[in-house]
């Protein structure tokens, strides 16, 4: 079932750069979508439509629609609060927010009005078991999250996600900064999360975009090249460019 | 020839040059140095608690400066009240809202321009505004506008600095999480900020309570051997005191003079350091 329906999606850039180009693709729930290709393909941009980030970024012009649950999130009226709350993100580099661990997983809880404190530690707990780090930081919670490995910084931003109960997961290169150790909980984690989870992941390679996807769309210089399930396209994809790129000719 | 011979010596040239280098750092202290030194040693004497906590009697030529010591407090204070929110505010507009416009390159402009006018023109300008127009009278409350005015653009300069200086990417996780632009801005952004925004202020109030031209025409009394009643009143304050005891009143005892001046060094002084105590000790929390 489609959680996510991308209709002839286009946006350009403010200095005329067209990021996106008729893109259509639906995105299934309870999975993991891969988007790959080469830098400067798009897939970030996709990504920051889907939970309208791109506002803060200066779009000239966008068209197409993407509905999610059936509506229009690129509407003005949409409320991009519930929205961003609905459709979490992680980005390429671990960013913990200059508190605490807890405060980290708490601070967008209590500004969606959740005050009560034993709901607030069930969440802390519950997210960070989610996101696999529960067992390396619960005896230290109230240390400063910038304190922690990269791998764990990267987890926890995880459990700041999961803990706002979203029903898609956005995820921006999420271990490109990582080793090959802390990848492999990271992405245990999101094998784990895709039960309950719509996912859709921007891999910082080939391997990994190979590892996780349930399903594959190929993107290069904004236009969606093939798409379709990852076995099939790591294994005999249908268009030469996709083939090429995974054989490692380019990019 | 001379290439030469530089290259053969080039580390008794760098010796030579790291020498010069350190001796100029030096020189730019000693003046410093020497001022608070000199001060100590020709008031240090007269700096008693009577002096501190005395009104000035005998045509201010014996006494204490209570009454100044209060008022330039005043001063200082009513100074806060209205520049530091005011000039928060703005520094928060040009570094969160503000786009890279020709509005806001003017309000810049305007705001470097601020820095650069003399602190006599405030004062003949709070003059105008504030004691005549506005009908306030000589008094604390013209004199603390007048010097709002001139600290606005130390406060409001060092605040966007600090504000700009909070890594762009907090914001955007921040607005990731559900948070709103002003809800990001409070409770992650100045928060981080906070540190270098109370810098900026005792920096900007310091140079307040220290002037004297701003409030010579607008709060400044010549002698009042009382406190001020309210805002509406004029003070004495111990720049502008200092001003009248070494250039108005005849015989005046130079310990006096010097005395004065050594207590408005360590107002000063003490405000400084404050403000460098804070920014070393946050500077070593914080987490970015």
């Amino acid at each position: 079932m489609n959680k996510i329906l991308i209709e002839n999606l286009s946006l350009q850039y403010a200095d005329g750069f067209e990021s996106l180009r008729g893109v259509s693709m639906g995105i299934r729930k309870n999975a993991v979508t891969v988007l790959f290709g080469p830098a400067g393909g798009g897939k970030s941009t996709l990504l920051r439509c889907l939970n309208r980030l791109n506002d803060l970024t200066e779009v000239k012009s966008y068209s197409g629609r993407i509905m999610i649950d059936g509506e229009n999130i690129l509407d003005p009226k949409t409320d991009v609060i519930a929205l961003r709350r609905k459709v979490g993100m992680v980005f390429a580099r671990p960013v913990p927010l200059p508190m605490s661990i807890r405060e980290n997983i708490t601070y967008a809880l209590e500004l969606a009005g959740e005050k009560r404190k034993s709901k607030l530690d069930e969440s802390v707990e519950r997210s960070l078991k989610l996101a696999a780090v529960w067992d390396e930081v619960k005896d230290r919670l109230n240390d400063p999250a910038i304190a922690l490995s990269g791998g764990q910084q990267q987890r926890v931003c995880l459990a700041r996600v999961i803990a706002l109960q979203p029903e898609v997961i956005l995820l921006d290169e999420p271990t490109s900064g990582l080793d090959p150790i802390s990848t492999g909980k990271v992405e245990a984690a999101l094998f784990e999360l895709k039960k309950e989870y719509t996912i859709i992941l921007a891999p910082h390679s080939i391997q990994q975009a190979a590892r996780a996807a349930d399903y594959a769309a190929f993107f290069l210089t904004g236009e969606l090249i093939e798409y379709g399930e990852g076995k099939t396209i790591f294994t005999a994809p249908k268009e030469k460019k996709t083939e090429d790129y995974i054989m490692g000719r380019f990019g | 020839m001379t290439t030469k011979f530089l290259a053969r010596h080039r580390h008794a040239v760098q010796r030579i040059g790291f020498i010069a280098i350190t001796l100029m750092a030096i020189a730019t202290v000693l003046p410093i140095i020497g001022t608070i030194l000199f001060i100590l040693y020709k008031g240090g004497a007269a700096v008693s608690w009577e002096f501190l906590s005395g009104f000035p009697h005998d045509g201010m030529r014996a006494g204490g400066v209570f009454p100044a010591i209060i008022g330039t407090l005043y001063l200082t204070l009513g100074t806060a009240v209205f520049s530091v929110p005011l000039g928060v505010a703005a520094a928060i507009y040009l570094s969160e809202y503000a786009k890279d416009n020709q509005w806001t390159r003017l309000i810049r402009l305007a705001i470097i321009n601020l820095a650069g006018i003399p602190s006599v023109v405030y004062g003949l300008f709070g003059l105008g505004l504030f004691v005549l127009f506005l009908k306030f009278g000589t008094s604390i409350l013209a004199a603390s506008l007048t010097l709002s005015i001139m600290t606005l653009p130390v406060i409001i300069s060092t605040s966007e600095e600090a504000l700009r200086a909070v890594p762009q990417s907090f914001r955007t996780v921040s607005v990731s999480l559900g948070a709103t632009r002003w809800q990001t801005i409070r409770r992650i952004v100045v928060k981080e900020a906070l540190p270098g925004i109370i810098t900026g202020i005792i920096l900007g109030l310091e140079r307040a309570a220290g002037e004297t031209a701003p409030i010579l025409f607008t709060g400044a009394a010549f002698f009042l051997p009382r406190l001020p009643h309210s805002p509406f009143d004029a003070t004495m304050a111990l720049p502008y005191h200092l001003f009248v005891i070494s250039t108005q009143v005849p015989e005046m005892p130079i310990q006096i003079q010097y005395g004065t001046a050594l207590v408005l060094l360590v107002f000063v002084l003490t405000l400084n350091l404050s403000a460098t105590v804070i920014r070393s000790r946050t500077r070593a929390k914080r987490q970015w």
